[in-house]
């Protein structure tokens, strides 16, 4: 397996407080990680670190390249697609100009349609919307809608902040499900934050803890299940 | 009834001038969020420079091109060296630069065409008014299809709407700003050859339909460039209606009756009449 | 402590300064003060209570508009016309903050600066022309200095306008300190929350306007005596926008940002001119560009970041 993303020692910051004191990240190429932390361990801060959202120093690289300090725009170019926690609807465009919204990096309409077409079949719902105010969507809609936009990209890795919030039980299933879809048979790598610890791990290959802007434990999914901290912490049982 | 009917294709004519301001208005709210107070100064110096090339004997229409060209790019160089630098500074800080501009504008216009009232061909002939109206729809028409029809005019409205989430589907953000600042200089252009036949051309010309196009734009919701064209010549139509019914209040205070105008219609519908309800970023 | 030894000392070089200057630099410097009382009116509505106003040359207009009618209609003592003003302002300002409550940001900055472009046409309306004197405006007596006091004109005139200033400064530092200062700045940084709190808002932003009139009203009757003349041109939205321009370059929410704001609006456009006559707005207005550039919050935050420095280095 190849690395993909690799973050050496990367702080980040907030106007001038530092959120983040150095973390270390190994992506694999076609991999599912997850990051786990309590709240406001800087797990948001993480992804927003990843794709120049906010300040950073230390060293990122992806496929090979830097892309720390670079802007935005350009990382979203060379194939990270974030899903942003409270999912970044574009309220007052439609559900179909979202998605749309989702490939402005990409120039061959044909391919945008039919991916478009793709993800109306993972998210029926969001077809039978597709003219609406996405404003007007329920918020598990909208979370639908995050990740239809994020797989408009192409992308060969995409952050996702959260997935599940506000879904219901069953909608998650069924997330996590086209989630691991796209990820074997697109070969697209995830970096999963999620709350529900649970989850995570099942779907995860490998998985970092953070506390306090401090990555604290790696190893694989099934290591981090196994550890009896991190069992009372963030599995309760 | 004549004299109705008089006032009210008066008022249309007047309501074409301020329906094309309103409509630059709209679209530098749409790209930046911001009302821009030396709109109307930028839309005057674009149309000395039109009159300018006139002198030099450029025909009409190319002069109308280049002068949309000219303007375009000042537009875009204005906020590349002006405003980028500032766009971690406060709003308030931002309407301070708008002031600047405005004086910088006017004084510049002064100094180099001086103050004397020049007059501005129309290329409509006799017919200026109803050919203003047109330039004014087809603007209005362009301005719909880029918005709702292309990929560049769906990027603007989503840097305008969401700039982080914009960023995060690889949308230049800063550069959809700048487009929208040459637009909406390119639009004034359009206005201000359009104006300046009517009222003839002089630095200080803009102000009062700078007010007026404001009234206009806000009647019509700021959001919408459909509703600031409707609302541009309503105010036009009402502004004529009454200076003649009104007795000698309507004449002597036409100013205050957009100011009326302004706040009645904010008051009782806070998003104007088309707009949707404002997401006020302060 | 360290702030009165400040403030007693700005209070000597204040009551020295007629002795050394020319009347002339001395006027300057008293419509400096008159411009720095109206700056903290509008401070007051848009730094602690989150309002925008590009009209308050309105107010300032109807406070010199008083001062000077009841002056020469009705022989009133000027000093006497201050409160009246004021009164008159805080009137109009409660007024025209009810509509204004449903306005938010720019919308209310937008029928603001319709009221300041309207103002000198109602000001020139015919009908009122008996009283106002119409587009020719009202010329007044300059005062002497009472008592027999040893002062020019313009060095009496100077210590009047301290003493009303040092007034108006002391109690909007109180009004922003007390209960009723920290309800106008809760509603500025969280309406919704300032209103769960229990808080009035319509109420104490009608009031907030209210008050910021009366300053600025103040300031206009102040003016009014100062420049023995009233016209409507002289109000014009320009005015406004100075008043604007002097809020931000002096800092929004800092009190005595206002001082710095009268010293800029009344002398930066002075020495534009001196630098190019034909250009001197382009001059004023490009001054403007850099000075933004360089201190974004005005001189607030310069002197906010000066001090930080010198608490570092000092700890
Ligand atoms: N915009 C901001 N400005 C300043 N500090 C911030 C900002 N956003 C987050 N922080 C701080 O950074 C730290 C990490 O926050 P972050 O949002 O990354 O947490 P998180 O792990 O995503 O938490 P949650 O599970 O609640 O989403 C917190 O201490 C938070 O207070
Ligand atoms: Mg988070």
């Amino acid at each position: 397996m190849t690395t993909l993303l690799e973050a050496k020692n990367v702080a980040a910051f907030y106007g001038a407080t530092k959120a983040l004191h150095g973390v270390d990240l190994t992506l694999e190429e076609g991999s599912i990680t997850t990051l786990l932390g309590a709240n406001g361990a800087g797990k948001t801060t993480t992804l927003r670190a990843l794709c120049g959202l906010i300040r950073t120093e230390g060293e990122i690289r992806f496929a090979g390249t830097r892309i720390d300090g670079r802007v935005t725009e350009d990382i979203v170019r060379l194939g990270i697609a974030h899903v942003p926690e409270g999912r970044g609807t574009f309220v007052r465009l439609t559900v179909e100009e979202n998605l749309q919204l989702g490939a402005m990096t990409r120039r061959n309409r044909a391919e945008i349609a039919a991916d478009i077409e793709r993800v109306y079949e993972h998210f029926p719902r969001l077809k039978e919307r597709r003219k609406q105010q996405a404003g007007t969507l329920s918020g598990g809609e909208q979370q639908m809608l995050a990740v239809g936009r994020a797989l408009m990209l192409r992308p060969r890795l995409m952050l996702l902040d959260e997935p599940s919030f506000g879904l219901a039980p069953l909608v998650v299933q069924e997330l996590f499900e086209i989630l691991r879809t796209v990820n074997r048979e697109s070969g697209v790598s995830l970096l999963l934050v999620e709350q529900n610890a649970d989850l995570a791990l099942e779907a995860a290959d490998r998985a970092y803890l953070i506390e306090t802007g401090r990555i604290v434990m790696a190893g694989s999914a099934a290591e981090l299940r196994a550890d009896e901290g991190v069992r009372r912490a963030y599995l309760g049982y | 009834m004549e004299l109705f009917l008089n006032q009210l294709l008066a008022g249309l004519a007047t309501g074409g001038i301020y329906a094309a301001i309103a409509l630059a208005i709209v679209m530098i709210y749409q790209a930046i969020d911001h009302l821009n107070f030396a709109q109307g100064e930028m839309a005057m110096f674009s149309t000395f420079i039109a009159w300018q090339l006139l002198q030099w004997g450029v025909p009409y229409w190319a002069t109308f091109f280049l002068t949309i060209a000219v303007s375009f790019v000042g537009g875009i160089a204005i906020e590349r060296i002006v405003f980028k630098p500032l766009k971690n500074a406060p709003v308030l800080s931002h309407i301070v630069v708008f002031i600047a501009l405005f004086s910088v504008f006017n004084s510049l216009a002064g100094f180099i065409w001086d103050y004397s009232i020049k007059s501005f061909p129309s290329p409509f002939g006799g017919l200026h008014q109803v050919g203003m109206i047109a330039v004014t729809l087809l603007l209005l028409v362009g301005l719909y299809v880029f918005f709702q029809y292309t990929r560049i005019g769906l990027a603007m409205r989503a840097a305008a709407a969401n700039p982080e989430s914009a960023r995060l589907v690889g949308v230049r953000v800063g550069w959809m700003v700048a487009l929208g600042w040459g637009m909406a200089a390119a639009i004034g252009a359009v206005a201000g050859m359009m104006i300046a036949p009517v009222v003839f051309l002089e630095p200080n010309m803009m102000l009062s339909i700078l007010l007026y196009g404001f009234a206009g734009a806000v009647v019509g919701g700021l959001t919408s460039p459909g509703g600031a064209v409707v609302g541009g010549f309503s105010v036009g139509i009402l502004e004529n209606l009454a200076g003649t019914y009104v007795p000698y209040v309507g004449s002597e205070l036409k100013l205050t009756i957009a100011l009326v105008l302004i706040v009645a219609v904010l008051v009782v519908k806070p998003s104007g009449l088309f707009g949707r309800r404002a997401v006020v970023r302060v | 402590m360290r702030r009165t030894a400040l403030l007693l000392a700005a209070l000597a070089v204040a009551l020295a300064l007629p002795l050394f200057l020319k009347n002339f630099t001395l006027f300057q410097l008293t419509l400096v003060m008159v411009y720095a009382v109206a700056i903290l009116g509008l401070n007051l509505l848009t730094g602690f209570n989150g309002q925008f106003s590009l009209g308050h040359s309105a107010f300032y207009a109807i406070g010199a508009y008083t001062a000077a009618i009841l002056m020469d209609k009705f022989d009133l003592p000027y000093p006497l016309t201050l409160p009246a003003a004021g009164a008159a302002c805080l009137v109009v300002g409660f007024l025209f903050g009810l509509p204004a409550l449903r306005l938010e940001g720019l919308y209310l900055a937008l029928a603001t600066f319709a009221l300041a472009v309207a103002t000198p046409q109602i000001l020139k309306f015919s009908a009122f022309e008996d009283l106002t004197g119409g587009v020719q405006g009202i010329t007044i007596l300059k005062p002497d200095a009472p008592f027999g006091l040893p002062l020019s004109q313009d060095q009496w005139l100077y210590y009047f306008t301290l003493a009303v200033s040092i007034v108006m400064f002391w109690a909007a530092s109180n009004l922003v300190s007390s209960r009723t200062g920290r309800a106008l700045m809760a509603i500025r940084d969280n309406p919704l929350a300032a209103r769960s709190m229990g808080v009035d808002t319509a109420l104490y932003k009608s009031l907030a306007f209210g008050v910021s009139a009366l300053y600025t009203g103040v300031a206009g009757a102040l003016g009014a005596i100062v420049i023995q003349f009233v016209a409507p041109d002289s109000f014009t939205f320009f005015l406004a926008v100075s008043f604007f321009v002097g809020l931000v370059v002096g800092g929004v929410g800092w009190i005595p940002g206002a001082l710095f704001g009268g010293l800029f609006i009344l002398f930066v456009p002075n020495w534009a001119e001196h630098i190019s006559k034909g250009l001197a707005w382009a001059v004023y207005g490009i001054i403007l560009i850099l000075l933004i550039y360089i201190m974004p919050s005005g001189a607030a935050g310069f002197v906010r970041a000066v001090t930080a420095k010198l608490q570092r280095r000092a700890s």
